[in-house]
């Protein structure tokens, strides 16, 4: 299987076109095509592959974002660019866990990507927040929320699912709902 | 307008659900009250938030189910970089490892401890110890040994204890000729002589005669003055037995005298140069002169090994001459004059040991 899906490698302008049309096929090309690199960093420096995944997951969601924002520009190798962001993302970890002993064995070319860890870093701060305070929210706020927000759901829908008698009742349970999350965001620091 | 309705307004406002104349009325509202814009403004912010929540929460579940699908056991297998054996073995069996080390070294730390192999007592290393001090002591003596050879080898011939090898010599004439043995300068480096207010001079040796025992002596040193007369003469004729005779001379290094009598007219053995008198002498006598109670000098003590106690043997003076008469000229710096004229005739023993003192001088051999 590894060996077909690298014989096909898609090309870096494929998959950006991929991503932006929300293509499942090109995503996981994209994912199994780059994996083995960022393992084979991960092991070969301190690291397992639990946390080869994760390093990669966040270095393409990164990249997921940053193409999604518009804001992506193909200036090197995309091999090249999710690597560098793997690399950076490992070192902080390191350092975080003191295992860092100020060196790490490279595999490939790497460039500078500090913009992208410090947009990266203020994005996945406000997600942990979120994630939290709908945490404390509890049921059945929070599906109430993700429903009708996220999922876009009807607020007929959600009145079938939960059994309001009205609308107008459910309206307000939603409008409840926001205000205390609203409060629970923003308390967080 | 409660809050609930403004949401309200604010959420179809944003979603585009209003119609034309409602919108317009809201973005008028909007426009006048401030507090109502940036509740649109936040709610905005916050419904985003939410939404890139959601989508991350949505990747991240597609990728965990791409993620799932990959063979990661293998593929870490094919990529990790594998250490050499060694570290590797030690890796997975270093706790094995150093279990069977330390079992291994308490053993033998053990058995050696009951074997007595420890112990700082051991009778083999005794042994050895005193094997090292035997070949020591073996090793002192061989050094011993070698050393008084040497010093009878090459430091005896050298004479460097004056106090061993002194012996007496008496004045032949004013300007510094003196008699005394062959045996006290024989192999001399250098020869002082020494007279009785303790002044030292250099001397050197003029002549030998081995056969009689006898050498003369030259003073050599500036600071050397002339002497005096001589006041004692020497006898040619042999002297008879039972004649009362005398020596004087520096034995101890003190200047001592020595009365007697000539008790042979042969010396040691027969020998017919020599007589043989009855005076206490030592060996630092050698070389003084045997002078009989008129003050002539009759003999040259040569005070050569005693057989019987109280005897001693002297040159007959008749070999001191000849001695004197076989010095080549050329030899001689000055005149060698011998004094005919006796002043010690007549007078007390204690007065002519007060003259001879003078004359009579201690040898120092280096």
């Amino acid at each position: 299987m590894n060996k077909e899906l690298k014989a096909s490698a898609p090309t870096d302008s494929e998959i950006v076109l991929g991503i932006l049309n929300n293509s499942e096929i090109v995503l996981k090309r994209l994912y199994t095509t780059y994996f083995p690199m960022i393992l084979q960093l991960i092991i070969n420096n301190n690291g397992n592959e639990d946390d080869a995944k994760d390093i990669y997951q966040e270095a393409i969601i990164v990249l997921y974002n940053k193409i999604k924002s518009g804001e992506f520009e193909l200036s090197s190798k995309l091999k090249t660019y999710i690597y560098s962001v793997c690399r950076r993302l490992w070192l902080k970890r390191l350092s975080q866990m003191n295992r860092y002993g100020g060196d790490i064995r490279d595999f490939e070319d790497h460039l500078p990507v500090d913009e992208e860890l410090d947009t990266h870093n203020d994005r996945d701060i406000q997600f942990t927040k979120m994630e939290s305070a709908l945490q404390l929210l509890g049921e059945p706020c929070k599906t109430i929320m993700e429903d009708f927000y996220i999922h876009n759901r009807s607020m007929q829908d959600i009145c079938e699912r939960f059994g309001y008698t009205n609308a107008d009742n459910a309206k307000t349970q939603k409008y409840k709902c926001l205000q205390r999350l609203k409060k629970l965001f923003f308390q967080q620091k | 307008m409660s809050d609930n309705l403004i949401l309200e307004l604010i959420e179809q406002y944003l979603n585009g659900d209003m119609m034309p104349e409602e919108r317009v009325q809201f973005e008028l509202l909007r426009k006048k009250d401030a507090s109502v814009d940036s509740k649109v403004v936040e709610h905005k912010l916050f419904i985003g938030l939410m939404k890139q929540y959601g989508e991350r929460i949505e990747l991240e579940k597609r990728l965990n189910a791409i993620h799932d699908e990959i063979d990661v056991h293998t593929l870490k297998e094919e990529l990790m970089i594998h250490p050499n054996w060694i570290v590797s073995m030690w890796r997975h069996h270093h706790s094995k490892i150093s279990v069977a080390a330390s079992i291994a070294i308490f053993a033998i730390l053990s058995t050696l401890f009951f074997t007595g192999k420890l112990n700082n007592h051991d009778s083999s290393l005794v042994q050895l110890r005193d094997e090292v001090s035997r070949i020591k002591t073996k090793t002192d003596n061989l050094d011993k040994k070698t050393n008084s050879f040497i010093n009878q080898a090459h430091v005896k011939p050298k004479i460097t204890n004056p106090g061993s090898f002194r012996g007496t010599g008496f004045a032949l004439s004013s300007n510094g000729y003196i008699a005394t043995n062959y045996h006290v300068i024989n192999n001399a480096d250098s020869i002082y002589v020494q007279n009785a207010n303790g002044e030292s001079f250099h001397a050197k040796v003029v002549y030998t005669e081995p056969q009689y025992d006898l050498a003369i002596l030259q003073i050599n040193d500036a600071s050397f003055k002339d002497l005096g007369n001589v006041p004692y003469n020497f006898k040619r004729s042999f002297s008879d037995l039972g004649e009362g005779v005398y020596t004087f001379g520096y034995p101890g290094g003190e200047e001592v005298y020595g009365p007697g009598s000539l008790t042979a007219s042969t010396g040691y053995s027969g020998d017919t140069t020599e007589y043989q008198v009855s005076i206490p002498v030592n060996p630092g006598n050698s070389g003084g002169p045997l002078i009989d109670d008129k003050g002539n000098i009759i003999g040259v003590i040569s005070a050569k090994q005693t057989q019987v106690a109280g005897a001693a043997f002297a040159k007959k003076s008749a070999y001191l001459l000849k001695t004197i008469q076989n010095i080549p000229s050329d030899s001689l710096s000055k005149s060698l004059t011998l004094s005919t004229k006796n002043t010690l005739a007549g007078l007390s023993r204690p007065q002519q040991l007060k003259k001879l003192k003078n004359y009579v001088f201690m040898v120092k051999v280096y």
